[in-house]
């Protein structure tokens, strides 16, 4: 194995650059090194203007998502080595408007995610000193969508979301789904309101990349799936039964 | 809701390139089966047809299978059926992403839901086939 690895890095300055450059770096290829590691080893060492976004180095905070070689991923959980002999080409986000080099504007996810409604809603609180109980049967229907750290892998990854930013988006859905089939919640029918219509889950063609994507294996494109088949049931339902039958 | 964007520097849109879907594999497969539909359309329209023909006497009924052996027909039928066959698989391998069935707190393997629908898939094919091709 060589012991050096070239890195290209798009670079965007918004005060200079008309649009985002490509940089190559020079660094060593160590066996145990992941993509972040190339970073800081850059931003160290070679050029302290660098900028992206990374915390936990261990794939929970969900900061360092990026392009590697036109593949979304998290940086910290993905080794040089596997790139070698190089050269690797590091993006930004696609799909997100670039604020500098590396670094991605989120707030469009911010507000759709909002309108997911992603916490417990219940029509009347338990008092305070009353818990919720939960078996582990009922633990297991949502704890899949509850991995989700929003790193918004993808988002970069659905071309649904690419073409039509209108569309609501994979973890925005599975988040709400991961609220819906939760024991305690009491917020489906409202969720529903507001994520039954095309910008919504109808707005999914099934392309199924955010599910293979995934570093927490949520399986997004399986929330939206079931849950078009609640909507589904529901406008059925709505349809056959008399009113208030439900 | 306050636009958390207002505030935000200058920043880059990327177009979405207009070739797109040649980016990756699955890309190509989703809209290979997006296009699979007008193949469908065409099959449901081309069996009306037949309907048609047959409900209209021998000559009718001969008219049309002798405008199916038209090479052009063949080749055109030949895509469309393997269009229709990638579109029917793919429908049901979303089966189990779609259904998620629990027996005993453990999730249905997929194919146990796959399954099913493929021996329906089956068996109605068969009960086709044995109607019009038993006389």
């Amino acid at each position: 194995m060589a012991n050096r690895i070239t890195i290209e890095v798009a670079r965007y300055n918004p005060a200079r650059d008309p649009e985002p450059r490509v940089t190559s770096y020079e660094v060593p290829l160590h066996k145990e090194w992941v993509v972040l590691d190339a970073l800081n080893c850059i931003k160290d060492h070679l050029d302290g203007s660098l900028t992206f976004r990374w915390s936990c180095r261990m794939g929970v905070c969900g900061s360092c998502g990026m392009m590697i070689n036109g593949v979304p991923k998290l940086a910290c959980a993905t080794f040089l080595s596997d790139y070698a002999p190089g050269p690797v080409r590091v993006e930004p986000m696609h799909h997100f408007p670039i604020l500098r080099d590396l670094v991605v504007d989120t707030s469009d996810f911010l507000m759709k995610l909002a309108r997911s409604k992603p916490w417990i809603i219940r029509t009347v609180e338990k008092p305070m000193d009353r818990e919720y109980y939960q078996t582990p049967a009922q633990l297991e229907e949502y704890r899949q969508f509850s991995m989700c750290i929003n790193c918004l892998l993808c988002y970069a990854a659905c071309p649904i979301y690419g073409l039509d930013p209108q569309f609501t988006g994979p973890a925005a859905i599975a988040l709400a789904q991961r609220y819906n089939k939760d024991s305690r919640d009491e917020g489906a029918s409202e969720r529903l309101d507001s994520l039954s219509n095309r910008e919504g889950i109808w707005g999914c063609m099934f392309v199924g990349e955010c599910t293979r994507v995934c570093p927490k294996h949520v399986d997004p494109a399986g929330a939206i799936q079931q849950y078009k088949l609640t909507a589904a049931t529901e406008w059925l339902k709505a349809m056959v039964l008399p009113r208030g039958a439900k | 809701m306050i636009n958390p964007t207002e505030y935000l520097p200058r920043s880059y849109h990327r177009r979405m390139s207009t070739y797109w879907w040649l980016a990756r594999w699955s890309y190509l497969t989703f809209i290979l089966r997006e296009a699979s539909s007008v193949f469908v359309g065409w099959t449901v329209l081309l069996t009306l047809v037949q309907i048609w023909a047959v409900t209209h006497g021998p000559s009718a009924n001969a008219a049309f299978h002798e405008w199916m052996r038209h090479p052009l027909m063949l080749g055109v039928n030949v895509i469309a059926f393997l269009f229709v066959l990638f579109h029917a698989v793919t429908w049901f391998s979303l089966t189990p992403k779609a259904m998620v069935i629990r027996v005993k707190g453990q999730r249905v393997p997929d194919w146990a839901i796959s399954g099913p629908n493929y021996a329906a898939w089956v068996l109605v094919s068969l009960g086709v086939a044995w109607i019009v091709l038993r006389g």
